[in-house]
C-alpha cells in the first residue's frame, strides 16, 4: 500500500510525457488505439489510487467507522497515509469526477447541434458546399456530412479535391470524433493527460491522411493539398499569437513527404508494460487497503467479546452477528 | 456499433454512389463556370465511364444540386447556389467556441503562424526537402 498506491501516478506521469512525442511518429491507426489503451487505463490507475488515498482518510472519520464496524484507533496505527495527502486525493478526485460530468454534458450538446446540422445541411448529398473563406471539415452525423467551402475546392487541383474528400471520408468512417471525445473526456479526468489528448487529434489528422494517400494512390498528391489548403486558409485568418514551434500541417505535410513510418514493436511493447504496472500496482494497493480493514474490523470484533460480558445481550446483537459472520469468512479462507 | 457496422455494410453500394455524387459536385464547385458532362469526366480523378458521368449528373440535377443548360447538343451542368451562403452561417456558428469544439469538428487544416507558412512554402518548393523534389507531377497531371 505505502509504495505501490502511488505507482499509478508515477506510470500516469511518465506516459504523459513520454507517451505523445513518440506516438506522433509511429504509424497512426495503432499509435491511435494505443493512446485509447494508455488514456483508458491511466485514467483507471489514476482513480482508482485517488479513491483509495482518499478513502484512507475517509475511514477515520469515527460515524463511517462506526458504521463500517471497524477501529479507528487500528487503522490510525496500521494507515501509512497522512491525513493531509488523503485529503488532497480526495479533492483532486471530486475535482477530476466534477470536470469530467461538465465535459461529458458539453461534448453530448456538441455532438447532437452536429447531428441536427448535419440533417438540416441543404441537399442529399455526402457533400455541403458553402460560399465562404476556405474550411473544410466533417460533422458527425446520421450519416456524417462533409461540408467544404468553394474556396478550398477551387485553391485545390482535381487530385488534391479527391484527397481532400478522401481524408474527410476516413475521419467519418473511423468514427474519429468517439476517439477525441474519449482522450478529452480522460484528460477532463485527470489534467495530466492533456497532452495525450492534443496528441490523439494530431494522430486523428494522420490517419485520415494516410488512408486519403491510399485511396488516392500518392501520398504526396495529399501532401501538397493539405499544404496548399492550410496556405490558403492561412492567407484569409491568421490567429493572432501561435506556438512557433512548426505546427501541425507542417509536420503532417512533412510526414507525407517522407516514406510511410515504419512499424515497431517496442514502443508498444514499453507502454504495454508500464499499464501492466499500474493495473498491478492498483490492485495490489487495493488488496492491502482491503487487508487493513479487515485487521481494523478484526480488532474491533475483539473489542466487542472483551467488552461484550457487561454489556446486556440485545445491545450486542448487530456487531456480534457481523462478527460471527466476519470469523466465518476468515476461517473459510485459513481452510481453503 | 454491430447494427451500425451492418448498416454501413448495406449501404456499401449506395455509399459509393454518394462519394461519385460528392467528387462530381466538387468538381463543379471549383470550376469558373457551368461544364459539359465531358469536361466533368476529364477533370474527375480516375477513370470513370461518360455514362457513370451523365447519370450522376442527371441524378444531381433531379435532387436540384445542380442546373443545367443547353450547350451545343448537350447540357452544361453548374452547382445551384441558393443556400450556400446560409449555409455558410450556419457552419460558422458550429465551428464557434472553445476547445470542446474540436472534439466533435476537426478541420481539414488547423491555423498556421507565420512561421508554418514559410515552412510550408518550402516544403512545396522542394526547397531542402529531397522527396519533394519531384512532386510537382502531380499537378501537371
Amino acid at each position: 500500500m505505502l509504495v505501490s498506491v502511488y505507482v499509478p501516478f508515477l506510470v500516469t506521469a511518465a506516459l504523459a510525457a513520454l507517451v505523445p512525442p513518440i506516438a506522433r511518429r509511429l504509424p497512426p491507426r495503432p499509435a491511435a488505439w494505443a493512446l485509447v489503451c494508455v488514456a483508458l487505463v491511466t485514467a483507471v490507475g489514476w482513480t482508482g489510487s485517488l479513491a483509495l488515498l482518499a478513502f484512507t482518510g475517509v475511514a477515520q472519520i469515527p460515524q463511517i467507522a462506526k458504521e463500517g464496524h471497524w477501529s479507528v484507533a487500528v487503522l490510525r496505527a496500521e494507515d501509512p497515509v497522512y491525513l493531509a495527502v488523503a485529503a488532497g486525493s480526495a479533492l483532486a478526485l471530486a475535482t477530476g469526477i466534477v470536470s469530467l460530468g461538465v465535459a461529458a454534458v458539453r461534448q453530448i450538446r456538441r455532438l447532437v447541434r452536429a447531428r441536427q446540422e448535419c440533417a438540416d445541411l441543404p441537399g442529399r448529398t455526402e457533400l455541403a458546399v458553402v460560399d465562404d473563406v476556405p474550411l473544410a471539415f466533417a460533422p458527425p452525423g446520421a450519416p456524417g456530412r462533409i461540408v467544404v467551402s468553394r474556396g478550398m475546392l477551387r485553391c485545390l487541383d482535381d487530385d488534391g479535391r479527391a484527397a481532400l474528400l478522401a481524408h474527410e471520408r476516413a475521419h467519418l468512417a473511423g468514427r474519429h470524433h468517439l476517439f477525441q471525445g474519449f482522450w478529452r473526456l480522460a484528460a477532463a479526468l485527470n489534467p495530466l493527460l492533456r497532452p495525450l489528448a492534443a496528441a490523439g487529434g494530431f494522430v486523428l489528422e494522420r490517419w485520415a491522411d494516410e488512408e486519403a494517400a491510399a485511396c488516392v494512390g500518392d501520398r504526396r498528391v495529399v501532401a501538397h493539398a493539405v499544404a496548399r489548403a492550410a496556405l490558403a486558409s492561412a492567407a484569409t485568418s491568421r490567429p493572432p499569437a501561435l506556438a512557433a514551434t512548426g505546427g501541425a500541417v507542417p509536420q503532417r505535410v512533412k510526414a507525407l513527404l517522407s516514406p510511410p513510418p515504419a512499424r515497431r514493436r517496442l514502443p508498444f511493447a514499453a507502454g504495454g508494460l508500464l499499464l501492466v504496472l499500474c493495473c498491478a500496482s492498483l490492485a495490489n494497493a487495493a488488496s492491502d487497503n482491503d487487508r487493513m480493514l479487515d485487521n481494523a474490523q478484526w480488532a474491533q470484533c475483539a473489542l466487542y467479546a472483551d467488552t461484550a460480558r457487561s454489556w446486556p445481550a440485545d445491545r450486542e446483537v448487530r456487531p456480534g452477528l457481523h462478527c460471527v459472520d466476519h470469523d466465518r469468512r476468515e476461517h473459510g479462507e485459513r481452510h481453503l | 456499433m454491430d447494427r451500425s457496422d451492418e448498416g454501413a455494410r448495406q449501404a456499401s453500394g449506395r455509399r459509393a454512389r454518394g462519394e461519385l455524387e460528392s467528387d462530381v459536385l466538387a468538381t463543379l464547385w471549383a470550376a469558373r463556370g457551368p461544364l459539359t458532362a465531358r469536361e466533368t469526366q476529364e477533370r474527375l480523378p480516375g477513370d470513370l465511364a461518360y455514362t457513370t458521368v451523365m447519370t450522376i449528373l442527371s441524378r444531381l440535377h433531379d435532387k436540384g444540386m445542380v442546373v443545367r443548360h443547353r450547350e451545343g447538343r448537350g447540357y452544361a451542368y453548374e452547382p445551384t447556389r441558393d443556400e450556400a451562403s446560409h449555409t455558410a452561417q450556419r457552419m460558422h456558428s458550429l465551428l464557434e467556441g472553445g476547445s470542446d469544439r474540436e472534439a466533435v469538428l476537426a478541420r481539414f487544416v488547423s491555423e498556421l503562424s507565420a512561421q508554418d507558412e514559410h515552412l510550408l512554402q518550402q516544403l512545396l518548393s522542394g526547397h531542402g526537402e529531397p522527396p519533394a523534389e519531384s512532386e510537382r507531377s502531380p499537378r501537371n497531371r
